[in-house]
């Protein structure tokens, strides 16, 4: 009886499971865009690569790019804008970086083997989890109450020739019809890699180690309990493109929740977590020959968060409900040794301890108008909250603004609507938003914080308002049964956009650096994005893929934003045909002519490189070993693209060879 | 250090006690008076005993806030009224001198304090010391006490003589801050100039021109700092100083006169990494 229940539940839990994806499909074909990281991976999505970093998966994104500062932790962009303008959550979950460089976004804490997925979404479409304007990305954590029952596992390895990276990982998991736990190890470990022309790239070597534990529990039919825990470590992590590298990057990443799946026709599910987060980041100059002054840069963020989400259906109405928070503590700190081992050690906090507590509620609608025609409607509304805990600091920051408090209250608001006609054959859609965020930590209360990309000093500014932003985007595609295809555009016009100006009467701190930039609002910036993707298969096993995105910032004096992507492209032929994948692509970008000069950038020469992969699979039993190869940037082309700090040049030719063994 | 206040508090113990003893309440004294304070010496002749205190316990070259009792040795009883003025001289081989200071005042709301400042421009060493005479009259009648005091060196530079482009030697030290911060924080510092040896009178309607250096580090500077003006209260020349981290900093000085003309120091540039006339700051 018992174990019939088990079933039925499990069951149940599935169909939940699948009409919920369903409805989630259903938007995402309009709005979001969804990238599969985990194995449960249709065909068409399949990584060429699967044991890249989730960077590169997000990177499939034509939303999406990387700033790189070496060949590990790259900050994804949305829209070209980067970590301060949009939201990236873990299931959920704020996360925010303790490096005051940004050489520790969100993403550089988790590992593929712990995602199943990752959600983009572009602007408003998905806000959820706080105030954006350019967009988010959600990282979905494995599900693994949707396994069959028993034991399951794998095994991966990996090796990378240019920069000998060798990646292993691991999970194990065993799932029962009350109970199912998990447990998943990964470890990279790379040496230097070498750009084009064998040219070594020094001091962009890495070490990763990433372990993560799941474990959820039914209480009932309607009520499950699930805990998950991650724990990143990277250790000795180069980074060639800015002054120093680091020593260690830590996260401790920790949540409980409680789903109830109610048998109301209305509520279809509701999910309450808490989550607690610790990253410690310590930057290291030791290894670098010719240093003016020996410096330690450690940075701290915690953060503890809850939200409660409700979903429901009611006639033609999919609604969500989102009531969420997050208290997070931020301070680094910058201490010099000076040459004289007698004089006294040089001290300062650049991050003064500040507490940013924001509560937000979100609402979301998606109303069925007719069967081919959806309107979705969202409001969100915030409040956010910076205090500046530490007198030091405070202190230090009343130099600059001898009138300021501790503490500054903002509301955020957010709005946005979309318009989506899918006639099978046709599909597009419209939408308008409206959305603020406030200054992040670094923008609202940075001390000194050296930018080697422009090489000033930035500082932060208390007084900054509240970024704003009007958005349009629009959407056309068109599929036939071979073709698919899709152009989406999308339009900022953001007034008082946050950016560092220039501030002529105050020295800079940094050995070297041109000056003080202080963090201040401009009139307004426009950034507009447009991209083109086609699919087409042709003669039973082959697949012609494209991608073409093009973006423009301009600030109110009509000079260019910086990194903001010039006209990109790619295109790959793709051939499978049972147990057999192979591929051939090539990806470029034209030169950026258009380079935000007066923010210290310069022109970014085109490129393009190829890449060609293979891969096979079979299953044995209930066994499944994958294997793939491939050769990345073929012809070792040297170069460096828009979104490369301080040009450093990327990856030479390299031959990779990925291997999976799993079993369930 | 911690012997000093030990004893400071011995000896203020048993002078309460024998004050109790005798059964006269003028001479009670609040056993708090010097609390915070730290006792530096006592000199005495054979009627009275000064009690000098500092914060430190301590006097050091440069300026020095003192303040003092003084006690008459057959009753035990501190003297409240006392009119009192000193000098401090330097004991060189060749020759002496005295060093700026202020007039001696009563400590208000204390009732047994009197205090000044002495701004010694150098330190003692092995053969030139300094001492100090306190002339006072109580009840009428004179008196005068004279005592060698240990005058230490100062690790950085907190004060400076020199002479101005005008001809006028003079003499300028750090006031405050005592205790600095990374923060805004209140500059103040003395100007004197020599008018003889023993003569160093305030120099008033200057002005000091101000820009703070950190040489281990590049020779960067700090922002939003206010150049010294004088105060019309104390004399002394004020400013805001703004220190962005900790360590060690030159503050860098240009003093000019009522007519902008410069007496002495050069603005700090690329070629010229500090100025001729500075203070100096670490913490």
């Amino acid at each position: 009886m018992k174990n019939i229940t088990a079933i039925l539940l499990v069951i149940f839990s599935t169909v939940c499971w699948a009409q919920e994806k369903k409805n989630d499909t259903l938007a995402a074909v309009n709005l979001n865009e969804i990238i599969v990281i985990g194995k449960k991976t249709p065909l068409n999505l399949k990584q060429p690569k699967s044991l890249t970093s989730v960077e590169d998966y997000l990177m499939g994104s034509s939303k999406m790019n990387m700033i790189k500062r070496g060949a590990y932790a790259w900050e994804p962009t949305i829209n070209n804008m980067s970590t301060e303008r949009t939201v990236i959550t873990i299931d959920g979950m704020r996360i925010f970086g303790a490096c005051t460089d940004k050489m520790d976004p969100v993403t550089s804490y988790v590992e593929i083997s712990n995602l199943s997925e990752a959600t983009v979404a572009s602007g408003q479409q998905a806000s959820c989890h706080g105030a954006t304007i350019g967009g988010s990305i959600d990282l979905k954590r494995n599900q693994y109450k949707h396994r069959k029952n028993g034991w399951n596992g794998s095994l991966s390895s990996g090796y990378e020739s240019n920069n000998q990276q060798k990646i292993i990982g691991a999970a194990l998991g065993y799932t029962d019809s009350t109970f199912f736990a998990h447990v998943d190890f990964m470890h990279r470990d790379a040496e230097n890699y070498k750009a084009g022309n064998e040219k070594e790239i020094n001091f962009s070597q890495f070490t990763k180690y990433n372990i993560s534990a799941n474990a959820g529990y039914f209480i009932d039919k309607k009520n499950v309990l699930e805990t998950s825990i991650i724990y990143d470590k990277a250790v000795n992590v180069g980074y060639p493109a800015l002054p120093m590298d680091v020593l260690l990057a830590e996260a401790k990443i920790i949540s409980l929740s409680y789903k109830y799946i109610p048998d109301s026709a209305v509520i279809s599910g509701w999910e309450t977590k808490g989550y607690f987060n610790t990253i410690t980041h310590k930057m290291d100059d030791t290894k670098r020959p010719a240093i003016p002054i020996h410096m330690d840069m450690p940075g701290w963020s915690d953060t503890y968060g809850f939200y409660s989400k409700i979903k429901g259906k009611h006639e033609n109405h999919e609604f969500l409900a989102d009531l969420n928070s997050f208290y997070n503590k931020a301070v680094a700190e910058m201490t010099m040794y000076p040459v004289d081992p007698t004089e006294n050690l040089m001290f300062m906090y650049t991050w003064p301890d500040v507490r940013t507590l924001y509560n937000g509620l979100s609402l979301e609608d998606i109303i069925t108008i007719s069967p081919e025609t959806i309107l979705r409607i969202s409001i969100n509304l915030g409040f956010h909250s910076n205090t500046v805990a530490n007198d030091f600091g405070l202190q230090s920051l009343r130099i600059f603004y001898p009138e300021m408090d501790a503490t500054k209250n903002r509301s955020l608001k957010s709005l946005s609507g979309n318009y989506t006609k899918n006639t099978g054959k046709f599909e597009f859609g419209f939408g308008l938003a409206y959305a603020e965020r406030a200054p992040s930590v670094s923008e609202g209360y940075g001390f000194y914080l050296y930018n080697s990309n422009d090489f000033y000093d930035y500082i932060g500014n208390p007084n900054l308002k509240n970024e704003k932003a009007v958005e349009g985007n629009f959407f056309f595609g068109y599929k036939n049964g071979r073709l698919t295809s899709k152009i989406t555009a999308s339009y900022f016009y953001i007034s008082d956009y946050i950016i560092g100006k220039i501030d002529p009467g105050t020295l800079p701190m940094t050995i070297g650096a041109s000056g003080i930039k202080i963090y201040d609002d401009i009139n307004y910036a426009i950034i507009f994005n447009t991209d083109f993707n086609l699919e087409y298969s042709f003669l039973q096993n082959w697949n012609l893929k494209t991608q073409i995105a093009y973006s423009l910032g301009k600030d109110d004096q009509e000079n260019n934003l910086p990194f903001i992507s010039p006209l990109r492209y790619n295109a790959g032929i793709e051939f499978k045909k049972e147990k057999i994948t192979a591929g051939i692509f090539a990806s470029g970008n034209l030169a950026q002519n258009n380079f935000a000069k007066v923010y210290g950038q310069t022109k970014t020469p085109d490129y393009l490189i190829f890449n060609i992969n293979a891969g096979y699979s079979f299953d044995c039993n209930q066994n499944k070993i994958k294997a793939q190869a491939g050769i990345e940037n073929i012809f070792d082309k040297y170069y460096a693209t828009f979104s490369d700090w301080n040009k450093i040049p990327r990856m030479g030719r390299n031959g990779f060879i990925n291997f999976t063994y799993s079993f369930h | 250090m911690k012997i000093l206040k030990h004893v400071a508090i011995l000896v203020l113990s048993i002078s309460l006690f024998s004050c109790s003893s005798d059964d006269n309440s003028s001479t009670q004294i609040p056993i708090d008076e010097t609390a915070g304070l730290q006792k530096i010496q006592e000199i005495s002749n054979e009627t009275h005993t000064f009690e000098l205190y500092s914060q430190s316990g301590s006097l050091i070259q440069g300026y020095n806030h003192i303040t003092f009792s003084i006690k008459d040795k057959k009753t035990n009883a501190y003297i409240k009224d006392a009119k009192i003025s000193w000098l401090p001289i330097m004991h060189m081989a060749m020759m002496e001198h005295s060093c700026p200071k202020s007039a001696v005042t009563k400590t208000s709301d204390k009732q047994t304090l009197y205090e000044g400042d002495i701004i010694f421009q150098m330190a003692e060493n092995d053969t030139e010391y300094w001492d100090l005479t306190l002339t006072y009259t109580v009840n009428t009648i004179s008196y005068t006490v004279t005592d060698i005091i240990k005058v230490q060196a100062s690790a950085k530079r907190t004060v400076s003589s020199f002479n101005g482009s005008d001809g006028v030697r003079y003499l300028i030290a750090s006031i405050a801050p005592q205790n600095p911060k990374v923060a805004t924080n209140d500059i103040s510092v003395g100007v004197y100039k020599m008018q003889d040896m023993m003569t160093f009178p305030v120099v008033n309607n200057l002005k000091i021109k101000m820009d703070p250096r950190m040489p281990s580090m590049g020779n960067h500077g700090s922002p939003n700092n206010t150049d010294l003006t004088q105060s019309t209260t104390d004399g002394f020349y004020n400013g805001k100083l703004s220190l962005t981290m900790t360590g060690y900093w030159k503050i860098n000085l240009q003093l000019l006169n009522a007519s902008n003309d410069v007496l002495k120091g050069e603005p700090v540039t690329t070629e010229n990494p500090a100025s001729s006339l500075f203070l100096e700051i670490e913490f």
